[in-house]
């Protein structure tokens, strides 16, 4: 998705050539090929976001008709403390996911790293994870979280001498639950991701430095690290895009609970909106969360042309 | 060039048996890290589990039971659902992709680069939150007065425009040499017939990448169904399992089945083109 920002500008002179040859047709044909995702995007992507951004600043009344209220819900939303809960969960979660994903990540990679045939069917099993669907991996750990000491994961602890756990039915541990779900989806695809950086480093460089000795260490910190920098920062863009707007997970495994200490920012937005019908604070809420995308987006794709320059 | 430079950490030239130990540990738990709790769903898909405590990847009780139990609350008419919808969906998604790619790729015109803008920008616009806008536009389109909930078209056509597809095939179709284009259009051929017979049979491995995406994207699909479903009769098979879940008379073992039958499509379409998958998932990557 990042693939393409650069290019247009850097195709653009070479075609222009045929382009003015003109016989390509009228300005109409390009159009009519986009318009479908156009009219598709609009309906489904802008219009909601412009309404979005409409109810936000209005009290929805369904059939009673909408009433101005200017920053009202914004306010409300900011100030309550079940929001400012929910975003300082999901700011936690999406962190310690992305965090954890890309170190777990990493590493897989840098052990899965090879050509044989049973590094290859390790990567592809390792893999899974990331294909199954969500709810089936939510329904999945929900049994193993199972809280009584003979549930499966807890059978494990008690194998080195820990728990019982009550995982996700625990305030105190209920988080990390569902953080550790979140990596255990999210490290094969980092992994992934790493082994093609790790493919397009100079295999000259660790040459160089095996010639001159450095010892394995050295040259992961010297040479293979500062190879993989472009991967570190889309891996960190997605992931933490993808953490910040987290819901099935977490619905279905908690679903904001045990007493909201997984609540996140989308969990709660569906209870204002879809359940309660609070659709104007609803709205606040979502266009707050599209800001802090935005934002962050914005921030790391400043830092990283700045890096290149 | 020797062994210790194929790799970032040159393990294959460690092999003294200390190392072959390792590394066959290393590979077990990586397996029984990430594969483990899958074979304990195919195990307990397949066994009498009527309690979270049975969980377990040895079978002990084998048996069909689940999957007749789950048949009799609907899962085949939630996996039909699902089928129809991936199938459906995928097939506007890649059309409604390739046509846009094209005019991105081989045109140039006024306002490309807002338009191109404007695509990278629903990236940023997901579902999740739109969900509460979206879920009234559905019950009214605007203009077309359209109401989609409780229609598993609500679920399809929201689908079938998805800016990574398209970004995928306008890279790749803009390297499609220009020779053949014009030569075509020296024999006359039309905008549509350069684009399905000529440019089209060219990206095959591009609509490879977005065909197997596309299916993972659209079969992952959650809070989309859930605003779209009216009742049960238009839950896809992932919707449906919370709804089997919090059944009281339904054992977890039926839910594994249901669960199973949930994942095997998506895993199955992993398996068969994993070099497509691979491939889309590094260059999206890399280039940026």
């Amino acid at each position: 998705m990042t693939a393409v920002e650069v290019e247009p500008v850097a195709r653009a002179g070479q075609e222009r050539v045929s382009g003015r040859s003109g016989r390509t047709g009228s300005w109409v044909v390009p159009w009519l090929f986009l318009a479908p995702a156009l009219i598709l995007f609009l309906y489904f992507k802008f219009i909601p976001m412009g309404n979005a951004l409409v109810m936000s600043f209005q009290d929805v009344q369904p059939f009673l008709g909408n009433q101005w209220v200017g920053q009202d819900n914004y306010v409300k939303v900011v100030t309550s403390d079940g929001f400012r809960q929910a975003a300082w969960h999901t700011v936690l979660l999406a962190v310690c996911q992305t965090a954890g994903s890309m170190v777990l990540g990493l590493v897989l990679a840098l052990l899965m790293e090879g050509r044989s045939r049973r590094l290859s069917f390790i990567r592809s099993a390792a893999f899974l994870p990331v294909v199954v669907p969500m709810a089936v991996i939510a329904e999945l750990w929900r049994i193993m979280y199972h809280p009584t000491a003979d549930g499966m994961l807890n059978s494990l602890l008690g194998l080195v001498g820990l728990g019982p756990s009550g995982f996700i039915n625990d305030p105190h541990t209920s988080m990390a639950s569902v953080i550790a779900t979140g990596i255990w989806r999210g490290a094969p695809y980092d992994m992934m991701i790493f082994l093609a950086g790790l493919a397009g480093v100079n295999r000259d460089l660790y040459e160089a430095a095996f010639v001159d000795g450095a010892s394995r260490w050295r040259r992961l910190l010297h040479v293979t690290l500062p190879g993989l920098r472009s991967v570190f920062s889309i891996l960190f863009i997605l992931a933490a895009i993808r953490g910040l707007r987290v819901f099935t997970e977490v619905y279905l495994l908690t679903n904001g609970g045990p007493n909201g200490s997984t609540e996140v920012v989308m969990t709660l937005i569906t209870k204002l909106g879809l359940e309660q019908n609070r659709l104007g604070v609803a709205s606040a809420g979502a266009v707050l969360l599209f800001l802090a995308t935005l934002l962050l987006t914005v921030v790391v794709s400043v830092l990283r042309r700045r890096e290149r320059e | 060039m020797s062994a210790a430079s194929e790799t970032a950490l040159g393990l294959k030239e460690s092999r003294t048996p200390q190392a072959r130990l390792l590394k066959a540990v290393v590979g077990a738990l990586v397996l029984v890290v990430f594969a483990g709790p899958l074979l304990a769903l195919l195990v307990g898909a397949f066994n009498h589990v009527s309690d979270p405590t049975q969980l377990s990847v040895v079978p002990s009780r084998p048996t069909l039971d689940n999957f007749a139990v789950a048949v009799d609350h609907g899962v085949l008419k939630y996996l039909l659902n699902s089928f129809f919808v991936v199938g459906f969906g995928l097939l506007l998604q890649v059309v409604v992709s390739t046509l846009a790619s094209y005019a991105l790729a081989r045109k140039r015109f006024p306002f490309m680069t807002i338009v191109f803008v404007a695509i990278l920008a629903t990236l940023m616009l997901p579902e999740e939150i739109l969900a509460i806008p979206l879920s009234l536009i559905l019950s009214d389109l605007p203009v077309l007065h359209i109401n989609l909930i409780g229609t598993l078209a609500g679920i399809i056509v929201p689908v079938g425009a998805w800016a990574f597809s398209i970004l995928v095939m306008t890279e790749f179709m803009r390297d499609v040499p220009r020779e053949l284009e014009e030569a075509a259009r020296i024999d006359g051929a039309g905008e549509l017939r350069i684009f399905a017979q000529i440019i089209l049979p060219m990206c095959r491995p591009a609509l490879g990448v977005i065909g197997v995406f596309g299916f993972t994207m659209i079969w992952d699909q959650y809070l989309l169904p859930m605003l779209v479903a009216g009742d049960s009769s238009t839950y896809t098979l992932p919707l449906a399992l919370r709804t089997l879940r919090i059944d009281p008379i339904v054992t977890p073992g039926v839910v594994m089945a249901a669960s199973l039958l949930a994942l095997l499509p998506s895993v199955i379409v992993f398996l068969f083109f994993q070099r497509s998958f691979v491939h889309g998932l590094s260059s999206g990557a890399l280039k940026g």
